[in-house]
């Protein structure tokens, strides 16, 4: 078998606060081949971006403790120095944010920031980088590109600033390309454009991409694999497929069930998830997920509040719940019977 | 920037007459008649009508604020004076010196005093509250963080006359304050205004400390900064080249205000040092009922802090392009 491009095996990532050891991710692995899309999904606070942080190198080492693998064509990123990351950052890994208007600099050109990730890495000179810049301001639709190069990020719409943020996340050509929400902050129509238009650029590149979300029609929409993320372990994973269509875990479930549909009946309520993230800082015991699980007292012996369930994968699917396979049959059908019929 | 400059300069002479309207509202709502002073013991009211004519207060207030202003730009005429050239501000009451040639005289030492601290404070200021910043938690913060809150909570007046008695007297390490126009001696200039400067700045430099440190740890947390980590930028290019740019914008609109603090505060700073500048003359225009001279120096001081204000104004929109000039 070879190795795959990118491989998280058990990370975790922890923070030492004031008020103890905040474990933001506890246990997460998975795989992802190039020009291939996985999807995390979950709550605010349930460790994607954290996750994500840490494969580019990001959080601050003075309060942070990481450990485990992660794997960038065989490499060790955990262990490598930040002069190595820097070297990757922004080349052959690099990362698309949320709000475009907070993470692009207000004090310097949209062009000056695409420039200077290209020089930085390539070593091109300042009108080399410039024509590079331009030319990428074209490949994601900036309209006169030659001119807006110029602007400052406050000069163009959301929508601009967000192709602006993709530009300069793809300025070298990255493999790996992480989007944190990068559609959130923005209205459908727009939303639309920037996945198409990360899809053209997968296409044409073959670029890995590692989806951010909590969005599940996006998921839908641009994803290959998914994995649910909650309370900093991965609770399901599987085929876009396998985890939308035929859920296996009571938090995916709970997920879908809170989303409208468009094709199922009008007049079936929402059921939102009751209750709210659980604190990492004092996480609850056995499954994390229990306290808001409708089946938890289906379980016998009290083992979703005792026993951490353990995520059984094989070929890529699996969940980590203790309802056996029986149990999750029956009570799943409400869900298929209201979804698609 | 041209339209800016109009706008701020009308704006700014509009400000100064107000200013100067209110000065002279307040002088005479002080129930002092500075014709009775000049007078003597004995004052017949044949004499009374005499000096009011020469100091040229013979008129209502408001035609006598008119004559002020025309004075200040066409110049004017007086009995005993004779022809004053424009710009004039009148003559002393108390001396009968040319108001303009005094504040001439004795500007140059306040200016001195409150720009060369200002670089003093600026520069140790910004410099250790970066230091700190980058160095967070750490032993150097920590000390850069209590020392200027110690420092910040001094006054001139008790670390002026300190400095003075280790430093000149005792230690013989500095000269005493004094002032040499700089162009007569450059050297002179700088060792006599040294102690000075060291004491007003620093009482400021801990405020800059202090302020510059946590606008730095503000800004190191911005978005923008974590995308240029996210570049594959090093820290300290992260450092110099992203984040001091958000933490300089509130520096510089405080330091505005601290460049009209220090010419406010001159009085105290002159007396604590023996100094002769528009402080001190303030004080004494007060005292004396010399209404042109307050007059006088309180215009000038006014416009330098509004000039200093344009100028700051200026810089922020070079340093942040979301502000526009206009």
């Amino acid at each position: 078998m070879s190795t795959p491009f990118l491989s998280l095996r058990d990370l975790k990532v922890h923070f030492s606060t004031e008020d103890g050891i905040v474990k933001a991710v506890d246990g997460l692995s998975f795989d992802l081949e190039k020009g291939k899309t996985l999807g995390i999904v979950g709550e605010s606070g349930s460790g994607k971006s954290v996750t994500n942080m840490a494969i580019l190198g990001l959080h601050d080492p003075r309060n942070t403790t990481m450990d485990g693998e992660i794997l960038l064509e065989g490499k060790e990123l955990i262990s490598a120095s930040e002069s190595e990351l820097e070297k990757l950052r922004g080349n052959k890994m690099s990362m698309i944010f949320q709000d475009a208007l907070a993470s692009l600099s207000p004090y310097h050109t949209i062009g000056a920031q695409i420039a200077e990730t290209y020089r930085k890495h390539t070593g091109a000179s300042k009108k080399e980088a410039r024509a590079r810049a331009i030319e990428m301001l074209r490949r994601v639709g900036i309209p006169q590109p030659d001119v807006r190069v110029d602007d400052y990020p406050h000069q163009f719409s959301g929508g601009m600033r967000q192709r602006a943020m993709i530009a300069m996340a793809l300025v070298c050509d990255p493999e790996l390309l992480i989007a944190d929400e990068p559609t959130t902050a923005l209205d459908v129509t727009v939303q639309a454009q920037i996945m198409d238009l990360l899809k053209d650029l997968q296409q044409e590149f073959g670029t890995a991409i590692i989806f951010i979300t909590h969005d599940l029609g996006v998921i839908a929409d641009i994803a290959d694999d998914v994995l649910v993320m909650y309370g900093g372990r991965c609770v399901e994973r599987g085929t876009k497929k396998q985890v939308l269509s035929a859920p296996e875990h009571p938090y995916t479930l709970g997920l879908l069930n809170s989303m409208p549909s468009l094709d199922g009946p009008v007049d079936v309520p929402l059921s939102p998830i009751p209750g709210s993230p659980p604190s990492l800082l004092n996480p609850p015991s056995g499954c994390r997920f229990h306290p808001r699980c409708a089946f938890a007292e289906k379980v016998t012996d009290g083992r979703c509040s005792s026993e951490r369930p353990k995520l059984e994968v094989a070929e890529g699917r699996g969940s980590a719940c203790h309802l056996t396979v029986e149990q999750k049959r029956e009570l799943f059908s409400d869900y298929a019977a209201t979804r698609h019929n | 920037m041209l339209r800016f400059l109009i706008r701020r300069t009308l704006g700014a002479a509009v400000i100064l007459l107000i200013i100067s309207a209110l000065v002279f509202v307040l002088f005479y709502a002080a129930p002092r008649d500075p014709a009775r002073l000049a007078c003597g013991k004995v004052c017949t009211p044949e004499t009374l009508a005499l000096v009011k004519k020469n100091l040229g207060i013979d008129h209502s207030l408001p035609v006598q604020y008119w004559d002020w202003l025309k004075g200040l730009f066409v110049g004017r005429d007086y009995a005993s004076f004779g022809h004053c050239d424009a710009p004039c501000l009148g003559y002393s009451f108390q001396n009968r010196e040319p108001v303009l040639g005094t504040i001439e005289d004795r500007f140059p030492t306040t200016i001195s005093l409150a720009l060369g601290s200002a670089l003093v404070f600026l520069v140790f200021g910004v410099g250790t509250g970066m230091l700190a910043a980058v160095k967070q938690g750490k032993a150097l913060d920590k000390i850069a963080s209590s020392a200027s809150l110690i420092a910040s909570s001094m006054q001139i007046y008790v670390i002026g006359v300190l400095a003075t008695y280790l430093l000149v007297d005792q230690w013989h390490l500095m000269d005493r304050a004094n002032y040499t126009p700089f162009t007569d001696d450059p050297g002179k200039w700088f060792t006599g205004l040294l102690v000075p400067w060291l004491v007003l700045s620093l009482i400021f430099t801990a405020n800059y400390t202090r302020m510059t440190r946590s606008q730095m740890v503000e800004s190191l947390s911005e978005d923008y900064v974590r995308t240029a980590r996210a570049k594959g930028l090093s820290r300290r290019k992260v450092f110099f080249r992203f984040a001091w740019r958000g933490a300089m914008g509130p520096i510089i609109t405080i330091f505005g205000l601290d460049l009209g603090t220090l010419l406010g505060g001159a009085i105290i700073t002159e007396s604590t040092f023996s100094l002769q500048g528009i402080g001190k003359l303030s004080v004494k225009a007060v005292n004396t009922n010399d209404l042109p001279m307050l007059l006088g120096v309180i215009l000038v001081a006014a416009a330098a802090i509004v000039v200093f204000n344009i100028i700051v104004d200026a810089v922020y929109a070079l340093i942040d392009p979301r502000v526009r000039l206009a």
